[in-house]
């Protein structure tokens, strides 16, 4: 089970939470101007990164808002969390080829 | 290949079975092949063999980064059907069935396919619907499926509740009797057995750590026991398919997750078909062995860990016994995690790239051990014509760009 830090509420348990996948897709500006490729890319193209990775959560059982979270999907560390539009927390000095 | 049979067993008891001979080689491997797979689960191996088989291609090399049948194909709970929703899934779903039913004769490999009957259980007015709709329409596709009121349920499996005051309580369910399991260890070693046999080399403790290009083309691989050059290249490496396509430069609509699963301490034969429910999380089925095994949906998060949340256990459990309140005293004796290739209409990718000479094998998720012949049967066709079986078209990268999905979630959602 994770223990997520809320930026709100404090760490909580992963129960509390809901997953929101890859952080920081930015929504098109401008949708009609997109080609079925670009509609691709930003709708089902994912990082899945091994490694740190940054992602959304939502506390739906706390606070109902959403933030993202620098965690580690390989051993389940988590870096540190943000609010949205903040900028993500420094990555631990050992991250440099995480496996 | 000495031919499995009654008259080798009894040949070696004769020299107290210490003189069988290895059921593959472990080659070192050669500078250049015609094709190179990567990953030795079963969807791999099978895709070797069914290439030298069906197509004549010989000049093969399976790279395993651990050991065969390492990853997804021997942590799976073995659930084998193929009563999918959509057409294009019912097909070849049910081809890979139909590979299954021959499958031991075909490798002389015991993969103790046993079709004990799969029941999916409706626990709403929306299920049932849902049940009758998929019956009638796997029907339509040749594929056997029954529908079962609750009482008809309680007939085909006694130790099931369908009491009314349940919380959510069993209102019928679909039934394919030809559903069923098998060894999950028998698939990954028998094909890896048939296929070294006809001339593949399997190379294990090898891993892919790029893939090399000449241009718009693949030209061989970089790999922990060095480089070796290839015409074509098929990717089967379930969880970690993204992290090969970053190699390459190319981009998945897959995500990793934990896919958990246990087993109980051994008990008497107490259940002798599959229950599923996508309703309430919880699948069961019980072994040779007497262990019940169980599983349910992912960990929400993506993960390269092999392992998941408690959570996700208790809730399945929970889910498990209103619907088997005799398991309540049966104690679990271990569970385990795979990493699972989950795509957003929960349908696999078989397909071509944007690069020449590099095909994927991947997005089979929570429920590709079942479609292990079929899978690999499609691929070999499609690495080997450079297009597609018409089985595995529909199943291409490009339908994220052209919206052709096939929404198997209610299907396929939590189920196996
Ligand atoms: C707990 C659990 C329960 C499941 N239950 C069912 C079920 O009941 N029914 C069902 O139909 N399906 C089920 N599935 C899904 C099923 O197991 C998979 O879809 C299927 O086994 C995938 O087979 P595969 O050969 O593609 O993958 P794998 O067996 O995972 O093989 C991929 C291989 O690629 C290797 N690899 C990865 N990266 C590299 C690299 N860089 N270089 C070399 N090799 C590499 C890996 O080591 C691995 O051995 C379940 C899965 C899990 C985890
Ligand atoms: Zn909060």
């Amino acid at each position: 089970m994770l223990n997520i830090d809320c930026p709100w509420c404090g760490k909580r348990h992963e129960t509390e939470f809901r997953y929101g996948g890859e952080a920081h897709i930015a929504r098109p500006e401008d949708p009609a101007a997109l080609d079925d490729t670009e509609w691709a890319e930003f709708l089902f193209m994912r990082k899945n990164t091994k490694g740190y990775f940054a992602e959304r959560w939502l506390h739906n059982n706390g606070c109902r808002r959403w933030f993202n979270v620098i965690r580690n999907t390989v051993t389940h560390e988590i870096v540190g969390s943000y609010k949205m539009g903040e900028t993500p927390p420094k990555l631990p000095k050992s991250a440099g080829g995480a496996k | 290949m000495v031919k499995y049979s009654i008259l080798t067993i009894a040949r070696n008891a004769l020299t107290g079975h210490k003189n069988w001979p290895k059921q593959w080689r472990s080659p070192e491997p050669k500078s250049e092949y015609d094709v190179i797979i990567i990953g030795g689960g079963g969807h791999g191996l099978a895709t070797a063999y069914y290439l030298a088989k069906e197509h004549g291609v010989r000049n093969i090399a399976v790279l395993e980064k651990g050991w065969l049948g390492g990853g997804n194909t021997a942590r799976n709970t073995t659930i084998v059907r193929s009563n999918y929703l959509w057409d294009e899934s019912a097909a070849i779903y049910e081809k890979s069935l139909q590979l299954w039913e021959g499958l031991a004769q075909d490798i002389n490999y015991n993969v103790m396919l046993s079709q004990r009957g799969v029941l999916n259980l409706a626990h709403s007015l929306g299920d049932v619907r849902e049940g009758v709709r998929r019956v009638n329409a796997n029907r339509l596709n040749d594929v056997d499926a029954e529908w079962l009121d609750a009482d008809g349920v309680k007939e085909f499996c006694p130790i099931i509740n369908i009491s009314k005051s349940a919380r959510h309580p069993v209102l019928g369910a679909t039934l394919q009797r030809r559903g069923g399991v098998a060894r999950h260890d028998s698939v990954a070693w028998g094909y890896a057995r048939a296929a070294d046999a006809l001339g593949v080399d399997i190379i294990q403790n090898c891993e892919v750590t790029g893939i090399k290009r000449d241009g718009g083309k693949v030209t061989g691989v970089e790999t922990t026991r060095g480089d070796i050059a290839a015409k074509k290249i098929g990717v089967v490496a379930a969880g970690h398919s993204s992290v090969i396509a970053e190699m390459a430069g190319i981009r998945l609509p897959v995500t990793s997750h934990p896919l958990q699963a246990l087993v109980s301490e051994p008990i008497k034969p107490v259940i002798d078909c599959v229950v599923m429910s996508g309703a309430v999380h919880v699948y069961v089925s019980q072994s040779d062995k007497g262990e019940l095994v169980m599983g349910a949906g992912i960990d929400s998060f993506n993960s390269y860990a092999q392992r998941g949340s408690f959570h996700v256990i208790e809730h399945q459990l929970g889910a498990c016994l209103e619907l088997f309140p005799i398991f309540s005293r049966v104690r679990m004796m271990r569970t385990w995690g795979g990493i699972v290739d989950t795509c957003p209409d929960a349908s696999p990718i078989l397909s071509g790239t944007s690069v020449e000479g590099l095909y994927f094998n991947c997005g089979w998720g929570t429920g590709g051990f079942k479609a292990t012949p079929g899978s690999g049967w499609c691929f070999a066709h499609t690495l080997a014509k450079d297009e597609p079986h018409a089985l595995n078209a529909p199943f291409s990268l490009s339908r994220f760009e052209s919206g052709a999905l096939i929404d198997e979630h209610g299907a396929a959602g939590v189920a196996h």
